[in-house]
């Protein structure tokens, strides 16, 4: 790390169902932007190390999509949606669709915001269906849980081919 | 903590007056009629609010006292921040190797979004 730490933030709203993530950077719009729309630059950091991720397709401008899968060993985690709304250096709105809950979706805004210094502030809203939506995903955060959540999911779904 | 349970949790929270509530049982047991005090609401009305209180478990009242004092369940509380902080830091450690791409990447403002818009009339269509 550098000298400077820009914690992330993060808060749950509590009248609507809305995730908003904040985090600081040492880098410009334009370059934080790009880690955003790179699909080679995106998948140095989007997935959790302890994964390997595959970007299936990343078309990032205003009405594209995308597809990324996470793999450990035999187990596929797939995420997917449309991007909505891409304006260079501020912001993008996208869907965000795990593929093992089909009907759930998430409307993402990241906003880039220039700070003095060349810097830039994140942040990104996320607005899902409902208040046990969110709270699933924010529980999610238990990490083990989830993947044996995933992996049970996995499970039931061989079970019903 | 159930996921259901840490959304009644956040519906309690989702009224000001029930959030002003809480805010005050965490300097310690308050009655009723101290927590109605402030309010220009009845003392039933914020008996209800009480209610929605307890039943997500964030507050109790205790049965053998004859006033009963309402009592902050601090657990439970705790419990929902550590879910939300666990949250946090997985979003900390991607941004951290955010940090780490950025760092590798040369400065180049004049830099493009990185995927053509195929049949677009985009500006910023390249290459």
């Amino acid at each position: 790390m550098t000298t400077m730490t820009h914690e992330t933030e993060i808060s749950a709203d509590a009248k609507v169902p809305v995730i908003r993530i904040t985090r600081e950077f040492d880098a410009s719009p334009a370059k934080v932007f790009r880690a955003h729309t790179d699909p080679e630059l995106v998948a140095q950091w989007l997935g959790p190390r302890d994964l390997e991720m595959t970007i299936d397709y990343f078309d990032c401008r205003t009405g594209g999509a995308y597809r990324y899968v996470h793999r450990r060993g035999e187990d596929e985690f797939g995420f997917y949606g449309s991007f909505h709304e891409v304006r260079p250096n501020e912001v993008i709105v996208q869907t965000f669709t795990f593929e093992g809950v089909p009907d759930g979706v998430a409307l993402e805004r990241a906003q880039f915001e220039a700070l003095k210094g060349g810097r830039t502030r994140l942040t990104v809203t996320s607005l899902v269906g409902s208040f046990e939506e969110r709270a699933a995903i924010l529980a999610s955060g238990m990490d083990h849980g989830v993947r044996e959540g995933y992996e049970k999911l996995d499970e039931l779904l061989r079970k019903d081919r | 903590m159930p996921a259901d349970a840490l959304s009644r949790v956040f519906a309690a929270l989702s009224d000001p007056i029930r959030r002003d509530m809480v805010a005050r049982l965490t300097d310690g047991d308050a009655t009723v009629n101290d927590l109605a005090e402030p309010y220009d609401v009845t003392v039933q009305a914020v008996s209800k609010h009480l209610k929605v209180l307890e039943d997500a478990g964030l507050v109790s009242r205790s049965r053998d006292a004859q006033r009963r004092p309402v009592h902050l369940e601090a657990e439970v509380f705790d419990l929902m921040t550590k879910w939300i902080e666990r949250y946090r830091r997985q979003a900390e450690e991607r941004y951290r190797r955010l940090d780490e791409v950025l760092r590798s990447v040369p400065d180049d403002d004049q830099q493009q979004p990185a995927r053509p818009a195929a049949n677009t009339p985009r500006k910023d269509t390249t290459s």
